[in-house]
């Protein structure tokens, strides 16, 4: 028998589960914004410049998608699956420079010259940012902070014990000092491998003390070739830098960072986040760990800057370029940055409110050569990065000996990011 | 007879009851992975194409030569291989161990099943710290140990050495996983009538001769089930390595380059191209013990 009425029920079952289906929330005063800070410094700052926005904005509900985990390499996932259904955020959060390329080309995010012109940003950023930020005469994001990669860390007591009296400021003088440490009976340098990146961060500061900022821009469009004798130099630095590294390949950056403030290890090269980290740990800049501009890179700022976009057909548009509008501002990115670790993109923010890290950042940032990391976005898109960090960690779990595949694998990577 | 009166009299009710689960089976499984394979003859490299045309092949052409691709198979391949063999032998050995009916054998049972109740990632984060490469004074986890008992020349950099790794990273799969396969085995043995085992001694049949020649033969069904189950875990196995190393190179298998492909390259052709490779490497496997199956059930009539 054909029963109507349970044809009829599994049709009506099923069109509530299609209807129901996409469950989109976004009321009318709704602020989404999409971000992988979900923890420490990060989390407090943003939570410092959301205080910010509710004050500007007082109508406005702020809706946080944060998805933690992994340095938003899961966020990443989730936030392309919605940019490509058509359900974007009213803002997200992304590096500054070509990781957006791809944004850019699918026509995902908007121009927003116009907030440029109308905030004055054009001229409270450094000129040498606004010109790596413009695409085709066109700024698709809004830089909140400003990280320095080509930072080096150590512990002065350990430093102390190895007969090291001051920062190196060369690779060669780096190379003596590492043999130093060695001598005194630790690592010379703290080295993680987990996930190949911090790998690839630390090859990139040596790529660019190795062949200075010209050559090193050189790389990422093409005018500096992989194959030249430039590069092959830089390899051969990196490997005996490596050799002087901890004998486990598996660590996060915290973990081989904490080989250094526990004198375990000398040298540390990473992003100027890791002095937030310490202190989050109850350590003090100065005592237990010190600072200077990676050997070979005084007067060279490598950066990294995270960021906030307007993704097009944003369901609250006005309220995206409402939160726009605080990440760009002075208030904003003074609330966001000293709980961050990190300092303002703008030249014009107080330093009184940062600690003395920061402080001397914030006067290198205004008068240094300013040089985009290419771990962390800035130099090539998403393709390209991916296949750069695979290259060194293939180069460092091989024991650093292929340098031919190397320079090899480095050709393929800079091929997949024009293509990607 | 009174069987067939208490038969369903039509047989569209029994279809209305599994037309739901035929149709989300349709859309959601069949129809996506139509939906996959179609994509993976698309120019859809990157998130930008609009104008969508089919290429044929290209992206399976283009994968052969992707340097990156070949290293993920042949990691892939060499994890298959040693994950199934220590598992086979690990977990057919525990059964044997088991089989005759010890003492305690509910303890042990539960206590090798036990490493399957714990997730993936949990398992990978324990055993990254177990796996660490450092050496000597240094030494954590497994060369920490082995130290210890005086095997310290065998300290091992594990999953992170270009040529071991994949060997190294079976280890935690092999140790989840054995007890399952024990399982499946003991179920195996216990199935077999034990008048057989009385009649092979009977005729003065050795223990050893019992087992190769009556109660190993008996088995082969159930050694086919787990060379499938094990064959299909393996190939899309993700999470554990992920747990561990996320994406290094090193250790990077198909499933985690299908997914860098996708979300980090948002390269969805050649994605979705990976995805069809898994998908028929697990066909390979696992279509033939269907059809076997299907034989045997049809004998078995």
């Amino acid at each position: 028998m054909f029963n109507k009425s349970k044809v009829a029920a599994v049709f009506a079952a099923l069109a509530l589960v299609v209807t129901t289906a996409p469950a989109s929330s976004a009321a009318a005063d709704d602020m989404e914004i999409f971000t992988w800070w979900a923890s420490g410094g990060e989390a407090a700052g943003l939570a410092g410049m959301t205080t910010e926005f509710t004050r500007v904005n007082p109508k406005l509900k702020f809706v946080n998608a944060t998805v933690a985990g992994a340095a938003g390499v899961n966020a990443k996932g989730v936030l392309v699956s919605r940019m490509q259904a058509g359900n974007p955020p009213d803002t997200f959060q992304a590096h500054a420079g070509a990781e957006l390329s791809s944004y850019v080309k699918a026509k995902q995010i908007e121009d927003l010259t116009f907030l440029y012109k109308s905030e004055g940003w054009d001229k409270s950023f450094p000129k040498d940012l606004i010109k790596t930020l413009t695409t085709k005469g066109k700024i698709y994001s809004v830089p909140v902070n400003i990280h320095r990669a080509n930072v080096l860390w150590w512990n002065p007591a350990a430093a102390k014990k190895a007969g090291i009296t001051k920062a190196p400021d060369s690779l060669d003088a780096l190379l003596v000092d590492l043999a130093k440490f060695k001598k005194s009976g630790i690592d010379g340098i703290a080295l993680a491998g987990n996930g190949d990146w911090a790998m690839a961060h630390l090859f990139d500061y040596v790529l660019l003390a190795s062949m200075g900022p010209d050559k090193f821009n050189g790389l990422w469009t093409g005018k500096t070739l992989w194959n030249s004798k430039e590069v092959t130099t830089a390899i051969s630095y990196f490997s005996k830098i490596l050799a002087y590294g901890n004998s486990s390949k598996s660590l996060d950056w915290p973990d081989a960072g904490k080989l250094v403030t526990t004198g375990k290890a000398g040298f540390f090269i990473m992003g100027d986040w890791a002095s937030s980290q310490w202190q989050s740990e109850g350590l003090k800049l100065g005592t237990d760990y010190t600072w200077a501009p990676g050997p070979g890179t005084n007067g060279v700022y490598q950066w990294l800057s995270d960021s906030f976009t307007l993704p097009v057909g944003a369901p609250n548009r006005a309220a995206g370029i409402a939160w726009l509008k605080v990440c760009g501002s002075l208030a904003g990115q003074d609330a966001f940055n000293p709980k961050k670790g990190s300092i303002a993109a703008r030249t014009d923010s107080n330093p009184a409110l940062y600690d003395d890290y920061l402080k001397a950042a914030m006067k290198s940032w205004k008068v240094d050569r300013l040089v985009g990391s290419t771990v962390h976005g800035v130099n090539w898109g998403n393709a390209g990065m991916a296949a750069y960090n695979s290259a060194v960690g293939r180069f460092y779990t091989g024991g650093a000996k292929d340098s031919k595949g190397f320079v090899k694998a480095l050709t393929a990577a800079a091929k997949a990011d024009r293509n990607g | 007879m009174s069987v067939k009166k208490n038969r369903v009299h039509s047989p569209w009710g029994g279809f209305f009851f599994v037309l739901p689960s035929i149709l989300a089976m349709a859309v959601f499984v069949y129809g996506m992975i139509g939906y996959t394979f179609r994509e993976s003859l698309t120019n859809r490299t990157n998130a930008w194409e609009t104008e969508i045309k089919f290429v044929g092949l290209t992206n399976y052409r283009d994968l052969l030569v992707d340097p990156e691709f070949t290293h993920a198979l042949s990691n892939l391949l060499k994890f298959t291989i040693v994950f199934m063999i220590g598992c086979l032998l690990s977990g057919l050995i525990m059964s044997l161990l088991l089989e005759k009916g010890i003492k305690g054998e509910g303890f042990f049972r539960s206590t090798y099943l036990y490493p399957m109740a714990i997730s993936f990632i949990a398992m990978g984060t324990s055993w990254r710290w177990l796996m660490d490469s450092a050496r000597d004074a240094d030494a954590t986890g497994l060369n920490y140990l082995l130290q210890k008992i005086g095997l310290g020349f065998l300290q091992s950099d594990w999953y992170t050495s270009e040529a071991g790794s994949m060997y190294a990273m079976s280890l935690p799969a092999i140790w989840q996983m054995a007890g399952y396969v024990m399982a499946l085995f003991l179920a195996g043995f216990r199935g077999i009538p034990d008048d057989l085992r009385e009649a092979a001694r009977v005729d003065g049949a050795s223990e050893f001769k019992i087992y190769r020649h009556i109660l190993f033969p008996q088995l082969s069904p159930t050694f086919l089930t787990v060379l499938i189950i094990l064959g299909h875990i393996s190939m899309k196995v993700f999470d554990l390595i992920f747990g561990i190393a996320t994406k290094s190179y090193v250790t990077k298998v198909l499933a985690i380059y299908m997914w860098q492909v996708i979300f980090d390259f948002q390269n969805y052709a050649a994605g979705a191209a990976i995805a069809i490779v898994i998908l028929l490497m697990i066909a390979v496997a696992v279509i033939p013990y269907l059809l076997y199956v299907n034989k045997t059930e049809e004998a078995n009539k």
